[in-house]
């Protein structure tokens, strides 16, 4: 493979966003979860939600920082290796990104401050409403940039001008469009589940350690519950989904498939190795009938195939197949494991069954796995396009930009990005391995609002030894 | 509608120019502190206000793209390793910031990390701003520049003159904030920094003069832009007057005023274009649909309640920071 500016601001762009997604995705669902442990404190007034609070509240706050960090660049890698995107679709994208910069800052500005130091200050309703603001910031925030990246699946609502610029003529088309309101939800869906697992994983790990056991079951019990709940709703979102792929993006639809021929009626390939020389599938294990009943809900109904498309108009076959069916994979399993623990947790037998807390405590990077493959498979899915039928990704990048800078800035954010990426985990890691204090102390009053990375106080290493000294 | 933008935006970028200003600024000389003691002690001087200061980088980006996408894929395109550049000592410094109290081996390469980042990021800006004096070569909103078009010797020389101003606007900075010794030695690094800006606002004019740079004839078509000197006049005597007699408080005034000017210049100047002398800011300026879009909520609502909460952020955290209370 020749290493063009084009590939490597691909790989560039692709590794800064998967970097980027997975402290939104953590965090948009982590903001409401703390949402609902302050109402439930409200409401009923047990410590136990209190001390689940100020915990899951630290945690928040760094991976709220590293994805602010990491989103920022973001925000300038439109124009540096997408300019000529940037030219001509700005119109549309700037103002969507611009929006959400700005209400996420709006509600990031005046409400996180509340909620990292001014438990003390307010009265307990407003706090509450700081937690909730919070959590609508987090969720408006991925709200722009679904309705910024379907528009790119699905343009609508503008007009095109001599020189190839897209103008907005129905911002409510852009807006409403009928594809923003299956991706959000299923954006949504995905952050809740993903926290929700993390939740559960971290409660499943103090149990095995046989130590926290309240504030582990009760971990355990609520993520598991929400989760039993809503990985059935992300399954029937990720079918409208896939309704609108099939209807919108057939071309997409049918590398996801890896169907290469038309069928009538059409098998579902399960699994197999797809050859894109050959346009054939080999070892492939495949169902007669499914596929014509999954995308249409009919036994008999008439598949397209990849070769109806021009070879240049085709995206690749092997990364959205897979990474589907990986999602799909790590899909079944938490519904799976959420359902058999909430099962087991309402009858109080959970904390011993160990055969089951331990793939529990292991489940926590489903969420994460399942969010970036699912990205993996509507990004490249929708490849060759960068605005889908319209723009060209080839078309899209910075004309004179060459190999060796990109190689220079794509090395330069590999170092920067572990490096962080590195210290925050070990801090995440170190405050999750020391769990939650038990008897909360108020945090501390010198934390500021605008600086989320400081408010866990304490060096990680007072605190390790701290429990080694307890063990 | 245009008119707002382009006021929205002078304004976000004066504000980002200023404020981050002191804070890159503070962090540039935090290489020349030693004692530990020391660095935490500048370190409180700009703890509370640094990553909002950031945050007018990220609103004046959000308004480029969105009210002048033209420009924002014409910069962001031709100046792709300084921004990258940038960006990575920006992400160094601001994850420094908190990650060194919370580390005890790595301590050192943290500190390291948020000078570099600060010096880094300081140089880039100034590279960039110079750079763009010179005029961009494009045609229709596409570069046509080469690869280093960004380092230029006049460019260059603008990087190290945004390093000296920036430190400048640090060193008064704590001045204003800090006690003690630190503020006796940031005295000491004002003269000199001082000095050191007006050599390079001298060299700059010079060479300018001597590249016969079109924006230069500006000053003879607009008198009205004698009156930034002026300004900056005033500025150097603020701060001469404050190294005289020791008030803490009017160095910084000064290198805001000085700040003023040169902004003032450069806005006088390039007026009515954005890239000068080839896109005004008419022809970059999103389509209206665009920019009602974007002025009905982010516009009137938004940015003021940004500035609102910018006020109250520093009316909190006022007065002087001592050596040891506060922010650790």
């Amino acid at each position: 493979m020749e290493w063009s500016p084009l590939i490597l601001s691909r790989i560039q762009f692709a590794f800064t966003v998967s970097f980027h997604i997975i402290f939104p995705a953590f965090t948009v669902g982590l903001a409401a979860w703390l949402t609902v442990l302050e109402g439930l404190r409200m409401a009923t007034g047990r410590p136990l939600y209190r001390v689940l609070f100020d915990f899951w509240l630290k945690i928040f706050a760094i991976s709220f920082g590293l994805g602010v960090v990491s989103g920022i660049v973001m925000a300038f890698e439109f124009g540096t290796n997408w300019s000529e995107l940037s030219l001509r679709t700005g119109p549309i994208q700037g103002p969507l990104l611009g929006y959400e910069s700005f209400t996420a800052f709006a509600l990031e500005a005046s409400f996180f401050g509340v909620l990292i130091f001014g438990r003390r200050r307010v009265p307990a309703w407003f706090y509450f409403l700081a937690c909730a603001m919070v959590c609508l910031g987090t969720s408006l925030s991925a709200f722009w940039i679904m309705v910024n990246n379907s528009w790119m699946q699905w343009p609508t609502g503008y007009a095109m001008t001599p020189k190839g610029v897209f103008v907005p003529v129905d911002w409510s088309a852009i807006v409403f469009s009928p594809v923003v309101w299956v991706r959000f939800p299923h954006m949504l869906l995905a952050s809740y589940v993903t926290g929700a697992f993390c939740v559960a994983a971290t409660g499943a790990w103090y149990l095995l350690q046989e130590r926290l056991h309240a504030e582990g079951r009760a971990m355990v019990r609520m993520g598991l519950g929400l989760a039993a709940v809503l990985v059935p709703c992300q399954l029937l979102f990720g079918h409208l989904n896939g309704d609108y792929v099939h209807d919108k993006q057939p071309a997409k639809f049918a590398a996801i498939e890896a169907r290469w021929h038309d069928e009538q009626p059409a098998a579902e390939v399960v699994l197999a190795w797809p050859d894109e020389k050959q346009e054939a599938n080999h070892y492939s294990l495949s169902l007669p009938y499914v596929g014509s009943l999954i995308a249409t809900m009919h036994l008999d109904s008439k598949e397209v195939g990849l070769t109806d498309f021009p070879q240049a108009d085709r995206p690749p076959v092997v990364i959205p197949f897979f990474a589907f069916r990986v999602m799909v994979g790590c899909g079944m399993l938490m519904l799976g494991l959420a359902w058999l623990g909430s099962w087991f947790a309402a009858q109080e037998r959970l904390s011993r069954r160990r055969w089951l807390l331990w793939p529990i405590f292991f489940s926590f990077p489903l969420g994460f796995i399942a969010t970036l493959t699912g990205w993996f498979t509507a990004e490249v899915g929708r490849q060759p396009w960068v605005v889908y039928g319209r723009l060209r990704t080839s078309d899209a990048m910075t004309p004179f930009l060459t190999s060796r800078e990109v190689t220079f800035s794509l090395i330069l954010f590999a170092i920067v990005y572990l490096f962080i990426f590195s210290a925050g985990m070990t801090y995440i890691y170190r405050l999750l391995r020391a769990g939650p204090d038990v008897a909360p102390a108020e945090l501390r009053g010198d934390t500021n609002p605008k600086r989320p990375l400081s408010v866990p106080g304490d060096a990680p290493g007072t605190q390790s030894t701290e429990i080694e000294a307890r063990t | 509608m245009i008119e707002f933008w382009l006021a929205a935006l002078s304004l976000t970028i004066f504000l980002y120019v200023l404020l981050d200003g002191f804070d890159l600024g503070v962090g540039i000389l935090f290489a020349f502190s030693r004692t530990e003691r020391c660095k935490a002690h500048m370190l409180r001087a700009v703890s509370p206000v640094w990553d909002g200061n950031e945050t007018w980088l990220i609103i004046s980006a959000a308004i480029l793209f969105g009210a002048f996408p033209m420009i924002y894929a014409l910069l962001l395109g031709a100046f792709y390793i300084p921004l990258i550049l940038l960006l990575c000592g920006l992400i160094l410094r601001g994850v420094a910031f908190e990650f060194r109290e919370k580390s005890r081996r790595l301590r050192p390469a943290w500190d390291a990390g948020f000078a570099l980042g600060s010096t880094v990021a300081t140089f880039m800006q100034g590279c960039t701003v110079g750079a763009l004096a010179q005029g961009l070569p494009n045609i229709d909103g596409r570069f046509t520049g080469g690869l280093f078009f960004w380092a230029s010797p006049f460019a260059l020389l603008c990087g190290v003159g945004l390093c000296l101003g920036y430190s400048l606007a640090g060193a008064a900075w704590l001045v204003f904030k800090a006690e003690d010794d630190l503020r006796d030695r940031s005295y000491g690094q004002v003269k000199w920094l001082l000095v050191g800006v007006l050599l390079f606002l001298v060299a700059a004019f010079m060479f300018a003069l001597r590249l016969d740079l079109r924006v230069m004839t500006r000053w003879i078509e607009r008198p009205i832009l004698s009156l930034c000197p002026l300004i900056g006049a005033v500025g150097v005597i603020a701060i001469l007057l404050g190294l005289y007699r020791r008030t803490d408080y009017l160095p910084f005034t000064g290198a805001v005023l000085l700040f003023i000017a040169a902004f003032g210049t450069l806005g006088l100047s390039f007026l009515p274009y954005m890239v000068p002398f080839s896109i005004t800011y008419v022809q970059a300026a999103a389509p209206p649909s665009s920019l009602s879009f974007l002025f009905w909520f982010a516009g009137i609502f938004v940015l003021p309640l940004t500035l609102v909460y910018t006020l109250v952020t520093y009316a909190i955290f006022h007065g002087k920071v001592g050596e040891e209370d506060g922010y650790q």
